[in-house]
This record gives structure tokens, sequence and C-alpha cells, in this order.
């Protein structure tokens, strides 16, 4: 669906909020604590879809994100950073979320570094309405303290962490008490530090929630060829390999669209499949002759499919 | 889409219901090929389809008010048919917002869904309902949210949360069901309530079936087709009414058996709610009588053999032992061999 930049803001250097508001319609489908939104975002010769977390509640006028610039970024968040304007008119998936507060849990603590903290900005007036009992922290460069703090309601069960040090991490997770949900959310080390001092200590998994966009953005991109088809494709970053066999024109057999109902198996006579799917066993994944087009990708450069 | 709504109609006593030539070519019949076994048979829930029942979010047909008024009778005599747990509550707006929003979408002349911020206005013509609220606000509507909408709205509902890697069913308004409880399972997680069914465990169905549901997408619903068989048009084929509706299998003859058995199709659609992330199960039942459905001839060729070759656990699962012969018997004379297209429209447009 279609979205209009209606303001942009910015908090640093290199972060800025944006908003957007529908073209047509006149709401948006409803968003949610934890939900993501994919942008496409021209570039030169390509569209970038870029995953960005809802920072506001379930308001259906307009959406709100956070976008940071990446470092070398080649296109995405640059292009929104330099060359965005109100106005501008830019598609945009429905919120998907894969990051949802667990209504069980009776307590929710929460830990972001960095640009993580964008989905707990969505959790903060949700929990906050609920009376529910949390912990927020939240860690960052010093010198970006004071851009972090004004996102932040003041509350003594909000704290906010000048260095990643600063937060004892095992002491707090060790002092919650049963039925305490964890989600984490910022950069890749963070996540893994925290995810895996969790466990350490007795965490079960099921108590452990962290930001991950899943397969919604793709993957590395490769080579299929396809044998009775005779034919050979490039399958991008951005793209499913079914979805590459479609745009070529084929009719591959298909279905769910999820990995689960084994449809669209096709046979692999070469190269060695990703598996992303549920449908597999353990057994035929290892054996690698057969892949699930839908969701799976290729670890080899190139992957021969007989179809 | 033109539809002419039947004024009055009864699923019990003398079971009045009859469907329509147009609702007999509308009918969802639910096997693609000559040979049944169960299978994840689940795909995107986009417009369109082998028939016009495909058609909308949440269909309406002809028998809309004698559906809606058999769903009241049976809330009076049992109320524990539509029960949510307190924790769903989020998850009662999402379904209210969903249903309204796609009922009026679908069926402007039927429906009219009027905002003013969160004071909505609902206007239910062919109930003549005319009720504004205050969106959120429970206490401004004559029944809870979930329980208002789904008392307007053709088949049972379930509601399930999405925790712990599972799917929790933790509401529901189900009153013309296939002989399955919702006071029963109401809390079960996805592997309980589905532990009756046969085969499909061993085949690992349930377990892949859950994965793709944890992963199903708000805006990307997606929908499956099963099936029954069940002896009169009875909506409310229940446990906690078989007293009621049990004897009538032994009431079937190969003299009534035209019109008495009728085929069941639920048409499930299962949608992620928004705000709660639960998921809405939505089980749209279609009842049709044997004589009405061999009146298109490729259903009465497909069903005769697809129940001739019907694997014996599920004859047993399904109630089917008793008759399944006469059945075949009926259908058989209907099928000459003749080879049949794959997928399930009906190949006719006329009766």
């Amino acid at each position: 669906m279609k979205a209009r930049i209606q303001n942009i803001r910015s908090l640093s250097a290199t972060i800025k909020h944006i908003t957007l508001a529908p073209d047509a319609e006149d709401s948006f489908p409803a968003g949610a604590a934890g939900a993501f939104i994919l942008l496409e975002i021209p570039g030169p010769g390509r569209v970038w879809k870029n995953a960005y977390s809802l920072v506001s509640g379930a308001g259906r006028r307009q959406y709100e994100i956070i976008v940071r610039r990446v470092a070398q970024s080649r296109g995405g968040s640059a292009w929104l950073h330099d060359h965005a304007e109100p106005g501008q008119l830019l598609e945009i998936s429905g919120p998907a979320n894969l990051f949802p507060i667990a209504r069980a849990a009776q307590k929710h603590l929460l830990l972001s570094a960095g640009i993580g903290i964008t989905p707990f900005l969505s959790y903060l007036p949700v929990l906050q309405r609920q009376n529910a009992a949390f912990e927020l922290h939240h860690c960052c460069k010093l010198d970006e303290q004071e851009v972090f703090r004004p996102l932040l309601p003041k509350a003594p069960n909000i704290t906010l962490h000048g260095s990643r040090n600063s937060l004892d991490l095992m002491t707090l997770l060790s002092a919650q008490k049963l039925n305490t949900h964890l989600y984490v959310c910022g950069p890749e080390a963070f996540m893994d530090v925290t995810i895996a001092a969790a466990k350490r200590i007795g965490w079960p998994d099921a108590k452990i929630h962290e930001e991950s966009f899943g397969g919604a953005t793709g993957g590395a991109s490769f080579i299929v060829k396809l044998a009775r088809s005779a034919m050979e494709l490039h399958v991008a970053e951005d793209q499913t390999l079914l979805e590459a066999l479609e745009d070529a024109g084929l009719a591959p057999p298909r279905m769910c669209r999820g990995g689960a109902c084994g449809v669209c198996e096709l046979p692999v006579l070469g190269g060695l499949p990703d598996h992303h799917d549920h449908y597999l066993s353990a057994a035929a994944r290892a054996a690698g002759k057969s892949i699930m087009t839908c969701v799976s990708r290729a670890k080899t450069p190139e992957l021969v499919l007989d179809f | 889409m033109n539809i002419t709504l039947k004024p009055t109609e009864t699923f019990r006593g003398d079971f009045s219901t009859r469907n329509s030539d147009a609702a007999i070519l509308r009918f969802p019949f639910p096997f693609p090929e000559d040979v049944y076994m169960y299978a994840v048979n689940i795909e995107p829930h986009v417009p369109g389809g082998p028939t016009e029942a495909f058609t909308a979010a949440f269909d309406i047909d002809e028998h809309y008010i004698g559906e809606c008024h058999d769903r009241a009778l049976t809330l009076i005599d049992d109320p524990a048919r539509c029960q949510v747990l307190p924790h769903m509550m989020e998850a009662e707006w999402d379904t209210l917002e969903l249903l309204m929003e796609s009922l009026a979408k679908d069926y402007p002349t039927l429906f009219t869904l009027t905002k003013d911020g969160d004071i909505w206005r609902w206007q239910n013509h062919p109930l003549g309902i005319d009720q504004t609220f205050s969106f959120g606000q429970p206490e401004t509507l004559p029944y809870p949210p979930f329980e208002y909408i789904t008392r307007q709205v053709q088949g049972d509902f379930t509601i399930q949360d999405h925790r712990d890697n599972n799917l929790y069913m933790d509401g529901g308004m189900v009153t013309s069901q296939a002989d399955w409880s919702l006071n029963f399972d109401l809390g079960m997680s996805f592997h309980e309530w589905h532990g009756p069914v046969p085969v499909a465990h061993e085949l690992g169905v349930f377990d892949r079936a859950l994965a793709y549901l944890l992963r199903l997408q708000y805006g990307k619903p997606v929908r499956r087709l099963n099936w029954t068989l069940t002896v009169n048009p009875r909506l409310d084929t229940s446990p906690e009414n078989y007293p009621l509706w049990g004897p009538d299998k032994a009431t079937i003859t190969p003299e009534n058996i035209r019109e008495k058995m009728c085929l069941r199709v639920e048409l499930q659609t299962l949608t992620r709610l928004p705000r709660s992330n639960a998921i809405l199960f939505g089980i749209r039942g279609y009842l049709i009588r044997l004589e009405e459905l061999v009146r298109v001839k490729k259903y009465a060729k497909r069903m005769h053999r697809v129940l001739r070759d019907l694997h014996p656990e599920i004859v047993e699962y399904k109630g089917m032992p008793r008759y399944r012969q006469m059945i075949i018997d009926y259908l058989a004379p209907f099928d000459d061999g003749e080879i049949l297209s794959s997928g399930t429209q009906p190949d006719q447009t006329s009766l």
C-alpha cells in the first residue's frame, strides 16, 4: 500500500524520526506493540526493502518509525536520510509482528541497546496502560544519551545507561522472579551476550524473546540452474527462490509460501540447499536432495534443480 | 455480490432449509481429486476460488438469517457455547473490528459501519440492528465485543492466543460444530485439541501446521477446507446435545438417504489479529443434501469415488460405518467412470 511521508524530524546527525500517513485510504491497518513494516526505498537500479519497527502504538492515522543511518549504507537508510522529504510517496507493507508482548507474563524485562530501543517505544504505552510490571534498561553510547533521553518517559522502572558496562546483566537477570519474560533488541553482539547470559543462569527459551525480522528480508543472492527448463536465474537478496521462478514465467508447484505444506518441494541435483522450512525431516535436510523453494535458499553460489 | 436472503428457515425440528440452485453452484466442494487423504491443505485466503463462496473474507449466503436465529436459540439453552478467557479482551476487539470492517466492505447493502473517532455506528440491515458504541469500551455494547459480533456472522469462531511457541484455544463462539466441544477444549494447546484426529498425527501434519500458523502474518489470512457427513441439515451437532441428534443416524434408510444425508463442509479461515497478535479461526459451515449435491454431475461422481476408497480409520473417525455403503449405493448410478477435471470447480454454470 502507498504511504506519504508526513514529517521528518532529526533526533541527531544519524537518527531521524519519520511519520507516514495513508495516501488513499483514511487509515492504515492497526499496528501493534512490537510490529514492523517493510518500506520500499528507491535506489539506483533496484528497490530496497527495509524493515522498521513501529515506534507508536495502535494508531491507524499514522505510522512512526525511527531510522538510523547505517554506516556504508548502499541504499535504504542513506536514502531516507539524504533524499526523503515530506510529501513523497513510498510503497509499504502492512504491519507484521514477530516480537509481540507476552500477555501471560507477570513481569516484562526489556533490554535494548542503541537503535534497538524502537520496538520498546511501542511497548511502553501498552504496558503502562495495562499497569503491567516491567523494567526497561536502555544502553547507548555516552554521547547519544541526550538523543534517547527525550524518547523515554521519566519513571523509576526505566533506566538509561550511558554505556553497556553500567548495566550489571548477571545481577539483573538473576534477580527476576519466575514468569518474568525477557525481551532483547539491539546490535547482534548485545543480543548474543544478553541471551547467552540468560540461558547460562537457566532462563527457559519460551521466556526469552528477541527481535528478528525472520525471513522477511531474504538472504544472500545466488544462481539457480534449472535442468529440465534449461534456464539459469539470479535469485536476488530480497527475493525468494520461488519468486525468482515465478518472475521467469514458470509455474512451479506452490501453495502455503511458508515452508509448511510441502507442495513446492523440488529435487536438488547440485549445490547445497540452505533449509528454512518446517516440512523436511532432519534426515531429509541433511541429505540435501530436495528443497522447499518458498523459504529456502542456497549455501553454495549455485544450486541445480530438477525442474 | 447479489444475494437474496431467505427470511425464515430452520436447522432443527422440521429442517425446512433448502439450497437454491445458486447456493448449490457456489457450494465449496472439498475434493480436488478422486482420493482423499489428510494433508496440510492450507492456501492463502485471497478473494476468488473455485466457487463464489471464496469471494469474501467472511462469506454471507442465503441462509444468513436462519443461521443467526439458530445460534441465538442454542445460546439460550447453553450460554457456555460462547466463552472467552479474560486475557483475550484485546483479541475480542480485534475480532469485532475485523468482522465489521470486512462485512461492511464486502456487503455494503447488508451492513454499514460509520466511525467518528472511537464512536462507531453499526447497522445490520437484515437483522434490524442499529448500534452506536465506543470502540474499546465493552460496557457500551449489549454483549461482550466477541459475542456481540459473532452472534451476527455465519459460522463458528475460536480465538487462539499465541504464546510459548504454541497456540491456545482461549475463546470461542461454537454453536454449529461437528461434534466437538468448546467447553471441553477451552484453554487447550494446538496438539491437545487435535488429539482425537486419527492418522494425521503420525503423518506429522499437526507439527507442520502449527509451525506454519505460528508464522501467520497480519494481512495474509489463509484457508482450508474440512468435511464430514451429518444426518439432517442440523447446525448444532454438539457433544452436549448428542441425545438430540445421535439417534438420527439410526433413521437412515436407502429410501431417505438422498434427502437426509448431508455433506458438511467447513471453509476454515485463519487470520492474524493486529493488536493482540492472536489468531482468529473461522469455521464457516455449509450443509448440502445428497440429492442437492448430485445435481452437479462432477460432484456426484467424485463423491462416489472418494467414499468408496476412503481410508478405514477416517471412515471410523467421521462416524460413517453405519451408512457409508448406503451412500455409495445411492451415488454409484451417477458415476459413469468418466475422467474428472482436477480441482473443485463445478464445471457447469446451471443445473
